[in-house]
């Protein structure tokens, strides 16, 4: 201790202090201040730009999340324009059908109805044809028959054989 | 001779806690190898208060 | 493959802590066996070949000097090197002269008549002789009866130094700093110094004093971080400075430290220093005088202390190293003690180059650790 405090030199402590306060402000000045003012400055250069980069990933992102969207939706609507169009050619098709039927029906119907219209006046025309010929033929039958006076009386006879005791 | 003794039993103490300064920051990099800086700027600077004990003691009592 | 560069991390860091403990180990021991030495000046002239002279001749180098001593022929007596200039305040006021007056005595035999005042130089130091004496009287000790110490501002070795590495500072910084004006990323020089730069900022100010206050401060710490750093790195030159191994060097960079932690303590740094809450109030004068006396006296002697012991002993051992060539030399012969003491010096040195760093990282850390501690603003509970 005894020898440290001999070695200790208030002079060069003088010096020393004057030298390193002179340095630091020299240092301040001219060195410090503007190394660490470029330093942030450069960092929050860095800085600003990774931000910016990582909301234009965003935005990109976003970007891609609405095309992908909208693609989804053009999707969709083309789905649902296929499929009405085909429910609509479907419906058309089955009204089409369905009319062609009841149509077909209809003239199936009225072919019937004609036919046995025809059927009927036919059977009519027929039934009062063969009444004709039946009076004809019966007036034929008759005047042969009791064409003589005998088989007039036969048939006289014949008939109250048959009507006695009625 | 017995501040020479006494410097012999300052060198001693010092050397019984720097060992133990770096033992157990060795021990606590094997475990934690990725704490390796912490543990090292740990070290240097209880390393450097152990120093400037020892060195107090051996100025003092030179 | 990771796992094989990891563990190569660890070894390497492994390899660095052993370093660490070696030195400070070395630091440490160096400074035990450096206590008891005679301090026995050599003679001018004369060939430095056994232990006692080499003792006293690194005892010699460690000391601040008022030449630059480069080297001396022993044939011829002839010293190279140049004389610095001699600031003294005596008596009878300031005295300027050039240190080649005293034709590189160093044990008051040449005595510098300047104006009415007669100055000599006794082991680097310059003493005003008492008035009516001619020649100085020595005690038992060394101690001369007959003069007293002057108040020396001369340009010293020290000082050379120190204005070197502040010419050095103002250069290199001052180069990085323009460079910026001209573009963001700095070329040549700039690209070492600013990750330098960057390290003391993210390393040692931001994690210890906030990320609120540590700008205020950033000046001083890089300035005496580089400052130490170029002192230390100068000091393992052949030139011989031995600044941040002066006390009052240490003494006056603590003495920055203390002054700036104390002045720009918070309010809570001083309620928690001086009136300690929570704690029984017959314990709180106790503890404001144990915490006082730490960070007014322990703190800044520590911090002093260490960096000044540090740069001695390693100094110290580095020189004692060398001398291995002549001490040795009857014991193993020339080559076998000159090759030992290289390797050997050699493998000091550069743990000299390692602890260079890491005495001015050090000062730095703690300085900035005491400052940290001295903003602090605590939450209250």
């Amino acid at each position: 201790m005894d020898q440290l405090l001999n070695d200790f030199s208030p002079g060069l402590f003088f010096m020393q202090a004057i030298i390193l306060l002179v340095l630091i402000l020299l240092m301040r000045k001219f060195a410090w201040k503007p190394i660490l003012d470029s330093l942030q400055n450069r960092e929050e250069g860095i800085q600003n730009a990774l931000d910016s980069a990582e909301k234009a990933k965003l935005e990109m992102q976003n970007l891609q999340a609405d095309n992908e969207r909208l693609l989804q939706e053009a999707r969709v609507e083309r789905e649902t324009m296929l499929k009405e169009a085909r429910d609509i050619k479907n419906k058309m098709i089955e009204e089409a059908k369905s009319e062609a039927e009841t149509q077909a029906n209809k003239l199936i119907e009225q072919a019937q109805t004609a036919i046995e219209g025809e059927k009927k006046a036919a059977m009519a025309e027929l039934k009062s044809h063969v009444a004709g010929l039946s009076l004809e033929i019966a007036e034929k039958i008759l005047n042969e028959e009791l064409a003589g006076k005998d088989k007039q009386l036969n048939l006289v006879e014949s008939m109250i054989g048959d009507a006695k005791l009625n | 001779m017995y501040n020479l003794i006494g410097a012999g039993l300052i060198v001693i103490g010092g050397g019984i806690g720097l060992g133990q300064i770096g033992g157990k920051a060795m021990e606590g990099i094997a475990r934690q190898p990725e704490a390796a800086g912490k543990i090292q700027t740990a070290m240097i600077i209880i390393g450097a208060l152990l120093e400037g004990l020892a060195f107090g003691a051996l100025i003092l009592g030179k | 493959m990771s796992l094989v560069s990891k563990g190569m991390m660890v070894a390497k860091k492994s390899i660095k802590f052993i370093a660490v403990l070696v030195l400070m180990m070395t630091s440490i021991s160096a400074l035990a066996n450096g206590g008891e030495h005679d301090q026995e000046g050599h003679g001018k002239g004369d060939k430095i070949d056994t232990p006692e002279k080499i003792n006293a001749y690194i005892k010699h180098h460690l000391q601040d000097s008022h030449d630059f001593h480069l080297y001396t022929n022993h044939e011829t007596g002839v010293h190279y090197g140049f004389p610095l200039p001699v600031i003294v305040w005596t008596s009878e006021g300031l005295k300027v002269f050039m240190s080649s007056e005293f034709h590189h005595d160093d044990n008051g035999h040449v005595i510098v008549e300047k104006g009415g005042v007669q100055l000599t130089k006794i082991h680097s130091k310059i003493y005003e002789l008492e008035a009516g004496a001619h020649q100085v009287q020595f005690d038992d000790h060394h101690h001369p009866t007959n003069a007293h110490k002057v108040l020396d501002f001369s340009i010293t070795k020290s000082v050379v130094g120190m204005l070197l590495a502040g010419l050095l500072m103002i250069l290199g910084f001052g180069a990085l700093a323009k460079g910026y004006k001209k573009g963001a990323i700095p070329t040549g020089m700039g690209r070492v110094l600013e990750p330098l730069v960057i390290y003391v900022r993210d390393e040692i100010a931001r994690p210890n004093i906030g990320e609120k206050k540590y700008r205020k401060f950033m000046s001083f710490l890089l300035t005496v971080f580089f400052f130490i750093w170029i002192l230390n790195l100068l000091g393992l030159t052949p030139l011989g400075f031995n600044v941040t191994g002066q006390i009052a060097v240490t003494v006056c960079l603590a003495i920055f430290t203390a002054i700036i932690y104390l002045t720009s303590g918070s309010k809570d740094f001083w309620v928690h220093t001086l009136w300690m809450p929570g704690v029984p109030v017959v314990l709180r004068p106790i503890l404001a005088v144990i915490e006082l006396i730490g960070f007014v006296l322990i703190k800044p002697f520590s911090l002093l202390i260490r960096l000044f012991a540090n740069m001695t002993a390693g100094h110290f051992v580095v020189m004692s190293l060398i001398a291995l060539m002549i001490t040795m030399k009857e014991a193993f012969g020339p080559v076998a003690s000159t090759g030992m003491s290289f390797v050997l010096a050699l493998f000091i040195s550069v743990i000299e180059i390692l602890v260079a760093f890491l005495q001015a990282f050090i000062f730095t850390m703690l300085s900035s650790l005491f400052i940290g501690m001295a903003v602090e603003e605590h939450d209250h509970h």
